[in-house]
């Protein structure tokens, strides 16, 4: 499925090679922040890409730029200080940044929709529950209100809110964190999206619940044909539910790779980091392993890989060449100057 | 005390127990069936005033005021303009009942009369103050930057007079001594002048509220499920800046009155033969010594309306929250 990949070097007309009816897909975003104290270059060159009924899971520590994607997609990052400086983000081939707001706000809800991390605060608190969900069928489906009411019950029973008429006219300080994350749910879904962004929608649950939206929301996607794209920075999370993940730092991909291939064989040292860093039952009542220092300070990133102030593997090349993302094996690729070493040897 | 509303003043264990027993863990469950009509804010806000006591209090005092403001005439068959020396401060008895002024004027007539002017300034200030402030703040506030910075300053200019200055000045302009103003001019004017100096505040009242209020998440969330910008100013962002504006606005009424008494007391505000209760307030205040009721009954009338205004507010407030509900 995810054969294509292009780049962060994509000579002009890389393009052409690719196969057509992708549903989104995001090439050599860039985007700054200017703030008062400088310029932080908090993206610089992702190039992902979700097709219908396909989850990416994108992968990274706070900071790495996994949100400001994200919202650049949606064209909700505030500018200022949020400036897209380069790339495109094409749904169904489209370049979203070029289009109007009027159109990209249409887009919004009906084709892309996106879920947040803390529901509570993303519902609104004077509304009931349901009036929020049935909004969505009257304001842009313009349904009556007792249609738009029946519709937002079953889209409140189809994310198994238990008797969804009775939590109909809750308001959201009444229901549960991992209710509120279905209705948030339920809200995302009601204009039938083609892509879902889920930004780290199990943040803010306890463990038992986040398997529980984790398998809802698997279960959805599945049965819409849904692209998914899982932002999170667990881990355990994603395991069960990402077709591919794509790990950031510093604002770039360093790693794409099938679920399965990634979590058996990481062909980035920054990767690798993160799985060796994952608590494991077997070595209780040891320290647990981290990834020494600190993300870069996205103001001054250090010449070359980003990592390699932190890799274990760094070589002087490291310091002086940035490793573009290369394919290295038929469903993945890395950005790191030895992923061939890193992944032929066991 | 298991219902957290039972905290608040205005509302009352009494009557809410009946449909609030078993709450909060299955609120609204049993109520459901009925709930068949979806409602939007409003329609359960008012559903919840229903049940307040203090709301029907406090709404039939204001709605007694308006209709004395409206047909005084209704209420007292007395003379509020014309008075006779010789009853001049006679003490309230069986025939006036709240005696009479220093002119020999029936008191309960003026204050009967004086409900006019007081709560017409009173409430149409409020309301253009509400209004215009509000507008500015909502503007400035989710707007931000060079729109923010022009109306910030604009309303720094205007929160620079001081209020009795400008009023003053306001006042001598359009109403000095010498002009003929009709009694709906004069209230005109006064009202401007009140509105004029005073939204400033609520315009700065309602941008922090605004400011606070859009980085919520659910304006985010609102925007990334396609909502027009008109959309989440008047659904998201208004109903949750309000309460503020509610509460401040319903105190605003009294210290209007209050206001409108000053500009009275300084000779540039309301003027005989027009009455209101700011006027009979600074007559009285020369004969609080000897003639007490002179000042009493025209400063309870005030003081009533203006409580009834904020137990209003306040219970609009809490049946706007649904928190409290």
């Amino acid at each position: 499925m995810s054969d294509i990949l292009v780049s962060e070097q994509s000579a002009p007309g890389a393009g052409s090679g690719r196969p057509a009816g992708r549903l989104l897909e995001v090439e050599d975003l860039r985007v700054e922040f200017r703030t008062r104290d400088g310029v932080a270059k908090v993206i610089n060159g992702v190039t992902y890409h979700v097709d219908a009924g396909e989850t990416l899971a994108v992968l990274g520590e706070s900071g790495s730029g996994k949100s400001v994607t994200a919202q650049t997609i949606m064209g909700i990052l505030d500018t200022p200080p949020g400036f897209v400086t380069g790339g495109q983000v094409r749904f169904h081939g489209k370049d979203m940044l070029k289009m109007s707001g009027e159109e990209r706000r249409r887009i919004r809800g009906e084709g892309i929709a996106m879920i947040f991390q803390d529901s509570l605060s993303a519902l609104n608190p004077v509304f009931t529950v349901g009036f929020q969900v049935a909004e969505q069928f009257r304001i842009r489906r313009g349904l009556s209100r007792s249609d738009a009411k029946k519709r937002a019950i079953e889209m409140l029973d189809q994310v198994k809110i238990p008797n969804a008429k009775g939590r109909y006219s809750n308001y959201p300080h009444q229901f549960s964190g991992g209710m509120r994350q279905r209705a948030m749910i339920a809200m995302s879904l009601a204009l039938d999206p083609e892509v879902l962004i889920a930004d780290e929608p199990t943040t803010a649950l306890d463990v038992t619940v986040q398997a529980q939206i984790m398998d809802l929301l698997g279960e959805l996607q599945r049965e819409r044909q849904m692209g998914m794209i899982l932002i999170t920075h667990d881990l355990g999370v994603v395991a069960d539910v990402a077709d591919r993940i794509a790990v950031m730092y510093a604002g770039r991909i360093v790693e794409e790779a099938d679920v399965y291939e990634l979590y058996g064989k990481p062909g980035h040292p920054y990767t690798l980091g993160l799985l060796n860093s994952i608590p494991r039952m077997d070595e209780k009542g040891q320290e647990l392993r981290t990834i020494k220092g600190l993300p870069p300070n996205l103001m001054n990133i250090p010449p070359g890989c980003p990592f390699n102030p932190r890799c274990p593997m760094a070589q002087p090349v490291c310091r002086e060449k940035v490793p573009p993302l290369l394919q290295i094996g038929a469903s993945r690729a890395s950005a790191c100057h030895f992923a061939e070493e890193l992944v032929s040897r066991d | 005390m298991s219902d957290p509303s039972t905290a608040s003043i205005v509302s009352t264990p009494r009557i809410e127990e009946p449909a609030q027993t078993g709450a909060p863990a299955n609120a609204g469950l049993p109520e459901s069936d009925r709930r068949n009509k979806p409602r939007g804010l409003l329609g359960d806000a008012w559903r919840d005033l229903r049940r307040k006591p203090l709301f029907w209090i406090s709404a039939t005092f204001i709605l007694i005021f308006l209709v004395m403001a409206a047909f005084p005439q209704l209420f007292t068959s007395g003379d509020a303009v014309n008075g006779a020396l010789s009853r001049s401060r006679v003490e309230p008895s069986a025939d006036a009942w709240f005696g009479y002024d220093v002119q020999g004027r029936d008191v309960y007539a003026r204050v009967i009369y004086g409900a006019r002017a007081s709560i017409v300034v009173a409430v149409i200030s409020v309301i253009g103050t509400l209004l215009i402030g509000g507008t500015m703040g909502i503007i400035a506030g989710y707007r931000g930057g060079w729109v923010d910075a022009l109306l910030s300053r604009i309303a720094d200019v205007f929160f620079g007079l001081p209020f009795v200055l400008g009023a003053i000045v306001i006042l001598t302009t359009f109403n000095g001594s010498g002009t003929s103003n009709s009694e709906w001019k004069i209230m005109g004017l006064v009202i401007m002048s009140l509105v004029v100096l005073s939204w400033p505040v609520v315009m700065r009242l309602m941008r922090s509220s605004v400011l606070a209020t859009k980085e919520a998440d659910y304006i985010v969330a609102a925007r990334a499920l396609g909502a027009g910008t008109g959309r989440i100013v008047l659904k998201h962002l208004l109903p949750n800046c309000l309460a503020p504006l509610l509460v401040y606005g319903t105190i605003m009424v009294g210290s209007f009155i209050g206001a409108e008494a000053t500009l009275s007391f300084l000779g540039v505000g309301l003027k005989s033969p027009v009455v209101s209760w700011g006027i009979m307030i600074s007559e009285a205040q020369n004969y609080i010594r000897v003639s007490p009721f002179l000042l009493f009954f025209p400063a309870l009338f005030l003081v009533v309306a203006v409580l009834s205004f904020v137990m209003l507010g306040e219970a609009v407030r809490e049946a706007l929250d649904p928190k409290l509900r």
